[in-house]
């Protein structure tokens, strides 16, 4: 046999084992336990979906179940742990090591568990960079997937959540992987093909739908003054001077308020087609009304969110559907569309220290990274330029010659001094350096780093870090929006002064802005029901959301 | 519940002919304000009861630049507060300030 | 494409607090206000428990015009220890009542409350019942008693049974009237019997479309101060008896209302049975399409309440 087919020999062990268990590509649910046994070997690097959003949730139980006698020491590579049976699979023994991006709702177990040493941990990674290392050192040897349909065939249709999966079977399936997929229904045609059969090598007809997290609906009800306030700062003082057209909202009731405030702030201040025109975004419902008023052209989506479905597939103007009409979402091309095609990512945090390097790291909770630092970055790699990223990069450097000065991406964080619980968002030290002191990490798990953020926007004003001229300034500009927190009263009021006058810094009154004005009333939309309403009746809010 | 008093120099006094105006409401997060004119003109005192501890320099810095940013003089403020954030706190304030100053209908 | 309307003109009245919606109530600058903040009237027990106290305990009371005519006003500040009633609170409100009596003047009251506080239980209980009484003896003395409920906190509780000696309730969508409150019977009852985090089954059992429906409200508005405004506005212009009379044929119509739906598991059910068309739609419905649809349909306490 020769050398180099190794790994196709592998394959084709797995296949013919796992065909023993099934009819065709079809495994019947009775027989899932074992046949996993018969597919995964030892050792294996298994990608779980495990996305954002949707999970394969049988696959996910069914590997949790395997005894650790017969399957252990896996790898684990995938976007998300969100399912408890992410961290089971590690807890009895199946799962030795960990590469991933996010795991929000496991973030507190997660945190336990690595502290504990119960984890291997390879790194924490944003989206794209796990998606790339599919296809360089991170292979899958098998990908457990998640569809909402299939033909016999192992043609598979993933509708409105199709997010991760063409990117996981991509780089399975094309090197000798294995590729199984949890399915809803087996049906004799789906709708449209998503992934061709000719990747997908079985296939489970669950009997119901895979779980999806509800993670971008944000109830307007819960949307407060001072949130409100923010949001008029970031789009008079940011959205309008830049002209920012193409953009990413990280989700979170700021972004949330900013989205209800376009058909009605933003139409008063005469910024229909001027900003908002495009976005990489997953269909926010709080983006209904903004949508309905003809204020945007397109939307790239990451993923679906619960309830939207019939509302962008009555949208196909503004949203990517299929021949089928849904919506076709994928998440390795809106990370890649929200890292360059974009001129701007607004995004909240929980800690931003004097540098402004910022962290969603807490000493007992590791939530990872997801897709916000491919967002909130400059990519240097950009080259075609556009309004707001050649006055960001002018007003970065504002000595070197036009020709030779590259743009700036506005990387805005947003939020209240003090968060939840009173917590300030101002630091003297984050907590993600205890965390990598803690865990031996080699670099502190930071989300947006201070070389990257160009402004910091709170309901005191605005700090325009791309004009501070040295470390001092840009200390002194995060203590001059940092409100009343210790940070910010430990504020050289002369100097917060004086970067003021040369507009550094800037207050709401300097923009013509009372606090007193940001008002509930200014919100297109103040409840879940008045977005229903909106969207006339095609948005379907989830039961938690709903009081009818 | 922690108690606390400040009487501060209020250079300007606050305009308008209403005795009292009141906004806010005592929840947590929230507080409110009472506003009374029933201080020297020159001057305003601000008495605070709260429930959360330990914030005295917060609330310090907060009046401060209250009575320094508004036209404060001559009123006599009392505040109940669930605990507030000093943002809520400084908002409450003006909107106080405001709602004094208004026209009587 | 529809254009976003923004909301500048309408106030929510379920956002908005107790002296706000006072000042939408009533015509312009008529209020005045009895036992007001500057007075202190605080409660006496709350400092026990080292929790916060409010200068008015929670209810604004006064009298202003309504459409011309004055009117006595309670407003609850549902936010407030949720709304709910204690000594001094249902003081002012037993005291308000009275003066109703001997001044021969309707009372408008915006409930807001899950009930008595359970810091002040006995005198917030005892309160409750001198309420009713007081209602009642207003009620015969020929005045109008008018609840409007659509608040945060909804009318729970001994407000509950206050708002049912009232001569009218006006109910918006937010607003739920119920003794019990979802996780009591959830606790008592089991999940299975009543699944309190059960949005919609809360809304369908206790909410102002059904309340509307089976006649535990009389006027349905949208939620808006100036719906709530007209509403009372109307509702101050009815009759208003209360003798044996009218209280006989309540009792009867109560009888036959629960021979009649007394077996339904859902309010979906008693919908169907009232032969409302399409019954699983009406939570969904906007106010306008909801009233039309039910309006020869739904139950009426006439003049019992």
């Amino acid at each position: 046999m020769s050398e180099w087919g190794m790994q196709k020999a592998a394959l084709n062990e797995r296949l013919t084992a796992g065909r023993r268990l099934a009819t065709g590509k079809v495994v019947p649910i009775p027989k899932l336990p074992e046949f996993l046994k018969a597919v995964i070997r030892t050792g294996d690097r298994v990608c779980l979906e495990g996305d954002n959003q949707k999970q394969a949730d049988i696959l996910a139980a069914a590997l949790a179940d395997l005894d650790p006698a017969d399957v252990s020491n896996l790898h684990m590579v995938q976007s998300g742990v969100v399912l408890p049976a992410h961290l089971d699979v590690f807890e009895k023994g199946i799962a030795r090591r960990l590469d991933f991006s996010y795991s929000g709702p496991q973030s507190a177990r997660i945190a336990r568990m690595l502290f504990g040493r119960k984890i291997e941990l390879g790194a924490v990674h944003t989206y794209l960079e796990l998606f790339a290392r599919y296809f360089i050192d991170l292979t899958p040897n098998v990908a457990l997937i998640a569809a909402v349909s299939a033909d016999r065939d192992g043609n598979l249709y993933t509708g409105p959540n199709t997010e991760d999966t063409p990117t996981v079977v991509e780089a399975t399936s094309y090197k000798n992987g294995l590729v199984v997929a949890q399915v809803t229904e087996i049906v004799d045609k789906v709708p449209r093909v998503d992934i061709p059969g000719d990747l997908v090598h079985f296939v489970v007809e669950a009997g119901k739908p895979f779980y999806v997290e509800p993670l971008f609906t944000r109830d307007p009800a819960a949307i407060t003054e001072t949130q409100i306030l923010t949001a008029m700062l970031a789009i008079k003082g940011i959205y309008a001077p830049y002209g920012v057209r193409r953009l990413n909202h990280g989700i979170g009731f700021n972004t949330a308020a900013i989205e209800l405030l376009l058909p009605t702030y933003g139409e008063r201040l005469g910024l229909k087609g001027k900003v908002c025109t495009h976005f990489a975004l997953n269909p926010h419902p709080t983006l209904i009304p903004a949508i309905e008023a003809g204020w945007v052209e397109q939307v790239h989506c990451f993923g679906s969110e619960v309830g939207m479905e019939d509302y962008v597939a009555a949208r196909p103007d503004i949203f990517f559907t299929g021949p089928d009409g849904s919506l076709r979402s994928n998440r390795a091309f809106c990370q890649t569309a929200g890292l360059y095609a974009c001129d701007m990512f607004i995004g909240s945090t929980l800690q931003i220290d004097l540098e402004g390097h910022s962290s969603t790291v807490t000493t007992n909770r590791i939530a990872g990274f997801g897709g916000a630092p491919n967002m909130g970055s400059d990519p240097r790699g950009r080259r075609h330029p556009s309004e707001p990223w050649l006055k960001a990069g002018a007003e970065a450097d504002p000595d070197s010659s036009a020709a030779l000065r590259r743009g700036r991406k506005l990387v805005v964080q947003i939020g209240e001094t003090f968060g939840d619980r009173n917590v300030p968002l101002f630091v003297e030290r984050l907590d993600a350096l205890e965390l990598a002191r803690e865990l031996d990490l080699d670099l502190a798990p930071v989300m947006v780093y201070s070389d990257d953020v160009t402004h910091i926007v709170t309901e005191e004003g605005i700090a325009n870090l791309l004009l501070c001229r040295n470390k001092d300034e840009r200390e002194q500009a995060i203590r001059g929006v940092a409100g009343y927190t210790d940070i910010g009263r430990a504020r050289d009021a002369r100097s917060v002064g004086r970067l003021r006058q040369r507009g550094v810094i800037t207050r709401p009154e300097d923009l013509g802005i009372d606090p007193l004005d940001a008002d509930r009333r200014l919100l297109a939309a103040r409840s879940i029901k008045d977005l229903m309403l909106a969207s006339g009746a095609l948005y379907r809010p989830p039961s938690r959301f709903r009081n009818w | 519940m922690e108690k606390l008093s400040f009487k501060l120099n209020a250079p300007t006094r606050a305009g308008g002919t209403r005795a009292q105006a009141i906004v806010g409401v005592v929840a947590s997060g929230n507080l409110e304000v009472l506003l009374e004119r029933a201080s020297p003109a020159d001057v305003c005192t601000i008495d605070i009861a709260t429930a959360a501890h330990g914030f005295g320099a917060v609330w310090d810095a907060v009046v401060r630049d209250f009575v320094a940013r508004r036209a404060a003089g001559g009123l006599r403020i009392s505040i109940n507060d669930g605990g507030a954030r000093p943002d809520t706190v400084a908002l409450r304030l003006a909107q106080g300030v405001r709602l004094i100053e208004e026209r009587e209908a | 494409m529809t254009a976003a309307t923004a909301n500048s003109g309408s106030l929510s009245w379920y956002e908005a607090s107790a002296r706000q919606r006072i000042e939408a109530l009533v015509d312009g600058g008529s209020f005045n206000e009895f036992i007001g903040p500057e007075l202190r009237e605080m409660s006496p027990h709350l400092s026990i428990f080292d929790l916060p106290e409010q200068f008015d305990d929670g209810i604004v009371i006064g009298r202003g015009r309504l459409d011309g005519s004055p009117v006595l006003v309670a407003a609850q500040e549902g936010r407030f220890m949720g709304g709910a009633f204690g000594e001094v609170h249902g003081a002012k409100l037993t005291g308000l009542l009275r003066a109703a009596c001997k001044l021969k003047q309707d009372v408008v009251i915006l409930f807001d409350t899950g009930g008595v506080r359970l810091q002040e239980a006995n005198a917030g209980e005892l309160a409750i019942s001198e309420i009713m009484r007081a209602v009642i003896e207003a009620r015969r003395a020929g005045v109008k008693v008018v609840g409007l409920i659509g608040g945060r906190a909804g009318c729970y509780g001994g407000g509950s049974l206050i708002a049912g000696t009232c001569s009218s309730l006006i109910i918006s969508e937010e607003g739920r009237i119920s003794v019990s409150g979802p996780e009591v019977i959830e606790t008592n009852k089991g999940v299975e019997e009543f699944d309190s985090r059960d949005r919609a089954l809360v809304w369908r059992t206790m909410g102002g479309k059904h309340r509307y429906l089976i006649g535990g409200a009389d006027k349905f508005v949208e939620d808006d101060a100036s719906a709530f405004r007209q509403a009372a506005v109307e509702a101050l212009r009815g009759r208003g008896r209360c003798d044996l009379a009218v209280l006989d044929a309540e009792q009867q119509r109560l009888e036959r209302r629960l021979r009649r739906f007394g077996e339904a598991g859902d309010a979906v059910a008693i919908w169907q049975a009232m032969s409302i068309d399409k019954p699983t739609d009406i939570p969904g419905l906007p106010t306008d399409e909801f009233r039309r649809r039910v309006a020869d349909k739904r139950e009426h306490a006439d003049d019992a309440r």
